[in-house]
């Protein structure tokens, strides 16, 4: 079946580029990165090691074998099965992998939730005022997602700060809980939290509403001009009819594809954002591991962001083959 | 039926009188002409000429922070003016923490905003535009092998790109302006791919290479006219994107340390505090620059795209 | 009682550039059976009629004069009765180009809509009378379930004609339906449509720019230049013997293969159509006419006695009065 042959053609992409980028990543860590790794590991330690013991290191880490293609077969299982090294700097010792399991739910809490909102409510508003071009809505909503368009979401994350926790304190400065001031379970637990998350949300959501408010509002605008909405009207359909049944669901298409290229900026815009407002996530792990070079921790940022990006393109590509038939070859 | 006389063929128009004018001339002439008319059509775009007033401004602002910035900042001097002070006459934005005008600072750090912003968004649009052409134009297997690679950097988050670049690479002025133009050349290889897809259509291509010009004649005399509009529309908004990815990065401290950016005023105030002492003016200040020079180029790019972009729609 | 009248119509649209006026004030009669042609060069208003009459302009289009189909006043109908009107009263089949059809909702789908919007059957049945209406159209029943781009250009355009019969209309408004078609199926698609009215006895208005189509296709012809009608008669007679100007240059410009007149040069006429914001004053034809005499650019012609059966817009026409020049 077509559906299946898409899906399939999609699912392998997917895995080459992932390849790619595995491949990008060995380059840049261990064939670029100026000066031997071992090298610099033992320079961010501080500490002084004999010849004999930095040939040990070498060896466990498997520095002495050959680039190709030990070392990159290596990699790329190390890789597959989730082996991503050990912290060097921030939390030495400790396994790359858990670090970021502890903190990866909590990012994506926030950047599943806040990003479904921002399409589903940008979409909805872009509909409307494409629809009633020109309106008092239309053009308010154009002005303003224009300026949040403009704003990098770090101001907008600092602007509602400032307003809401500093000023008008009604939520929560940062940080994901109360604790260890407070000790809630259960319901009041996952209360707090919300009151903790809500401005971060709300950065991140409003963040993007204006680019999807635009884009789908500039796709309809193209769509009503088509001659088989006319024929829709001609054969007597009611407009929101026409609205609903010809005109969003073809303005959909492309405005699938362009939110799909938007993913890798949302992404950037977690890490931001969560520097703002101390949210204990991902992306302030990347942050301070930035800040101290930790580098295991930063090649699974690359790799796990990457794999999101990737992932998201995926379901967008699926919802675009379940809308457009004509990619669904039979 | 009556045959009727077969007409004699009417005499050919006598030749052309020899040309005065080189074709280099008429090249010229016609460039400016499409110029003229292109001007003409953005005069009547609001958005478009807001937009460009507010570039204005700040390009003046740039230029005005090369010459005359009277507190030109060296980071060896220490001004002596009261450290984080609210807005005076003396000091219309206030003061950092060192004591230095938030005026000044932002003056002068439009110059270097816009460097990178320009800089980034050029190397993006030549590396954009040579690999859509390429790709466009060539077909076949080139066009397959760089769709990969272009797919497989519009996939790349350009944040996390960017960070292990600047981690490993250094943070360095220009390996920030390259790290940019890495991470945003993909978008506008896309957009020239299409268009070039188009314009190969057309049958005056067909017609050049029948008469045996060859791929560089027909890339640069036919092909690339007719991209250049769109490219240089996309151009404009790909500067918008690459001043906000400085902003982004300067906030994160991937920032060079010897120059003075928007983004790495506001990273400097968030870092010290600007948000828990109230001192917002410090931060407010070159947030509201990026954000207007961003509209700035948004708007100028959005009006430069309703011209260029062939739709049929009254606006 | 003729089932399509047209009295004065006048079709401004707005635009940022000003006042548009496309169509001038044109009137005919179709009646039941009938197939009027209406030919003219593109922008000379033809498409602006077609759409007018189910009112499908923009609400800032300025429409004037009357529109009969059926004997209701069309452009007096509230929204709900002239949506009831559309595709039941006239229908209309488009230039069968790119996107006519939705192209994300199959074909038997947007046929079953124009059914069930005017509750002429309920759904299993109306996707019955779908596939029977393919059918006539000469496709199988079994492509209701086919999206518009597994069909080609010519069964696309079968399709639209499927459409435009499902209602029953009494006017069938056919706008350049052969257009976009390559000469063998236009063909095919003609001999469709001429079946088609003749079994079901429709009225039909046949817009097009292709005069040697409307020859073989209309009763009546009607030819339309900057947004006035400037001839009309028998279709074979207007044809063959024109009396306007512009229609001997219409027909001229179509080549006969074998008639040794057209051997060498194949007569075009010279300049471009009026832009609507800047009609030439008097006849707006005299700028580029071949016939041009001094009264030309003063006089305003109307469609006078031209033979049995023909007006035409023109001094030359017979019953024509008599002009003088204001100045020798």
């Amino acid at each position: 079946m077509g559906t299946q042959r898409y899906l399939l053609g999609k699912v392998m992409q997917l895995v080459l580029t992932l390849f790619i980028v595995v491949t990008f990543m060995f380059f840049l860590f261990h064939v670029f990165m100026p000066g031997d790794p071992v090298q610099v590991f033992l320079k961010q330690a501080g500490a002084k090691y004999t010849p004999a013991q930095i040939e040990e290191l070498k060896h466990r880490f498997g520095y002495d074998q050959p680039i190709f293609p030990n070392q990159y077969v290596q990699y790329l299982k190390d890789t597959a099965t989730l082996n991503l090294g050990y912290s060097t700097f921030l939390y030495p010792g400790e396994s790359v992998t858990q670090i970021y399991w502890t903190r990866m739910g909590k990012s994506l809490i926030l950047i599943t939730t806040s990003t479904i909102a921002s399409m589903v409510i940008g979409v909805l508003m872009g509909i409307y005022g494409g629809w009633r071009r020109g309106g008092r809505v239309d053009n308010s909503s154009m002005t303003s997602s224009l300026v949040l368009y403009a704003m990098p979401e770090f101001v907008l994350g600092m602007i509602l700060l400032l307003i809401f926790a500093k000023w008008l304190k009604w939520f929560p400065a940062g940080g994901y809980d109360s604790r260890p001031k407070t000790d809630y379970t259960g319901l009041s637990y996952v209360a707090d939290v919300a009151n903790h998350m809500i401005l971060p949300w709300l950065t991140l959501m409003l963040a993007y509403l204006g680019e999807f408010y635009l884009l789908m509002r500039s796709s309809l605008l193209d769509v009503l001009g088509e001659d088989y909405i006319t024929l829709a009207r001609a054969k007597g359909v009611r407009e929101k009819y026409v609205l609903r049944h010809h005109a969003v669901r073809n303005a959909l298409l492309p405005t699938v594809t362009l939110i799909a290229l938007s993913f890798g900026f949302i992404l950037g815009g977690v890490i931001t954002v969560e520097i703002v407002f101390s949210y204990p996530g991902v992306g302030l792990l990347s942050y301070h591991a930035l800040q101290n070079r930790d580098f295991p921790i930063l090649q699974a940022t690359f790799l796990f962001a990457a794999i999101g990006v990737m992932v998201a393109n995926l379901i967008a590509d699926l919802t675009y083959g379940y809308l457009d038939p004509r990619v669904r070859r039979a | 039926m009556k045959t009727e006389t077969i007409p004699p063929v009417t005499d050919l128009p006598p030749p052309l009188p020899p040309k005065k004018v080189s074709p280099s001339r008429i090249r010229w002439l016609r460039r400016r002409r499409a110029l003229t008319r292109f001007w003409a059509q953005f005069r009547t775009n609001k958005m478009g000429l807001a937009g460009l007033v507010i570039l204005l401004f700040f390009i003046g602002m740039a230029i005005f922070s090369v010459f005359a910035n009277p507190d030109r900042l060296d980071p060896t001097i220490t001004t002596n003016g009261p450290v984080l002070a609210g807005p005076s006459w003396a000091y219309p934005l206030g003061t950092d923490r060192d004591g230095i005008s938030v005026l000044s600072l932002v003056v002068e750090g439009s110059r270097t905003s816009l460097f990178v912003g320009l800089t980034a968004s050029l190397i993006s649009m030549v590396l954009g535009s040579a690999v859509g052409i390429w790709s466009g134009y060539r077909g076949a297997f080139s066009d397959v092998v760089l769709m990969r690679v272009t797919d497989a950097f519009l996939v790349i988050p350009w944040l996390a790109l960017a960070i292990v670049l600047a981690a490993v690479f250094g943070q360095n002025l220009w390996v920030i302006i390259f790290i940019i133009g890495l991470t945003s050349w993909a978008g506008t290889s896309r957009l020239v791919r299409a268009q070039v897809l188009s314009v190969k259509e057309r049958t005056y291509i067909e017609r050049s290479r029948a008469l045996g010009g060859s791929d560089w004649h027909v890339v640069s005399r036919h092909v690339l006219p007719n991209v250049m509009p769109v490219i240089f529309a996309n151009t404009i908004l790909t500067i918008a994107i690459a001043i906000l990815s400085e902003s982004a990065l300067s906030f994160l401290g991937l920032g060079d340390p010897l120059h003075v950016t928007w983004g790495t005023i506001i990273e400097d105030a968030f870092s010290h505090g600007a948000l828990s002492l109230d001192k917002p003016l410090w931060l407010l200040a070159p947030s509201a620059c990026i954000v207007l020079v961003v509209l700035g180029f948004t708007m100028v790019g959005f009006a430069m795209d309703e011209i260029v972009n062939p739709r049929i729609r009254e606006r | 009682m003729s089932v399509l009248s047209v009295r004065d119509l006048e079709v401004t649209y707005s635009t940022k550039g000003g006042d548009v006026p496309a169509v001038r004030g044109v009137s005919f009669d179709i009646g039941k059976g009938e197939v009027l042609g209406l030919a003219g060069e593109s922008g000379c208003g033809k498409s602006t009629i077609a759409g007018a009459i189910l009112r499908l302009h923009a609400a800032q289009t300025k429409i004037g004069g009357a529109i009969t189909l059926d004997g209701e006043d069309v452009l007096g109908l509230s929204p709900g009765k002239l949506r009831a009107t559309r595709w039941t009263g006239a229908s209309i089949v488009f230039q069968g180009a790119l996107h006519t059809l939705n192209p994300v909702q199959k074909v038997g789908d947007q046929i079953v809509e124009a059914i069930t919007v005017h509750h002429m059957a309920a759904d299993k049945e109306a996707y019955v009378r779908a596939g029977a209406l393919l059918e006539q159209v000469g496709l199988p029943p079994r492509r209701i379930d086919d999206y518009p781009h597994e069909l080609s250009g010519g069964q696309k355009q079968r399709v639209m004609i499927a459409m435009a019969l499902a209602c029953s209309p009494s006017l069938i408004i056919a706008d350049e339906p052969t257009t976009a078609l390559d000469v063998m199926v236009q063909a095919q698609v003609l001999k469709l449509l001429r079946s088609l009215q003749n079994d079901l006895g429709l009225a039909m208005l046949f817009i097009t720019h292709d005069l040697s189509v409307l020859v073989e296709v209309s009763d009546r012809l009607a030819i339309m230049y900057a947004g006035k009608i400037v001839e009309e008669g028998a279709a074979t007679e207007v044809f063959h013997t024109p009396v306007h100007p512009y229609t001997k240059a219409l027909a001229a410009a179509f080549p006969q293969i074998g008639d040794p007149r057209f051997r060498r040069h194949p007569s075009g006429l010279g300049g471009d159509p009026p832009d609507p914001q800047h009609i030439p004053s008097g006849c707006p034809f005299h700028p580029r006419c071949a016939e041009v005499t001094d009264v030309c650019p003063e006089i305003d012609p109307q469609l006078w006695e031209a033979g049995a059966g023909r007006r035409a817009a023109c001094v030359h026409a017979v019953g024509a009065p008599a002009f003088e020049a204001s100045q020798p």
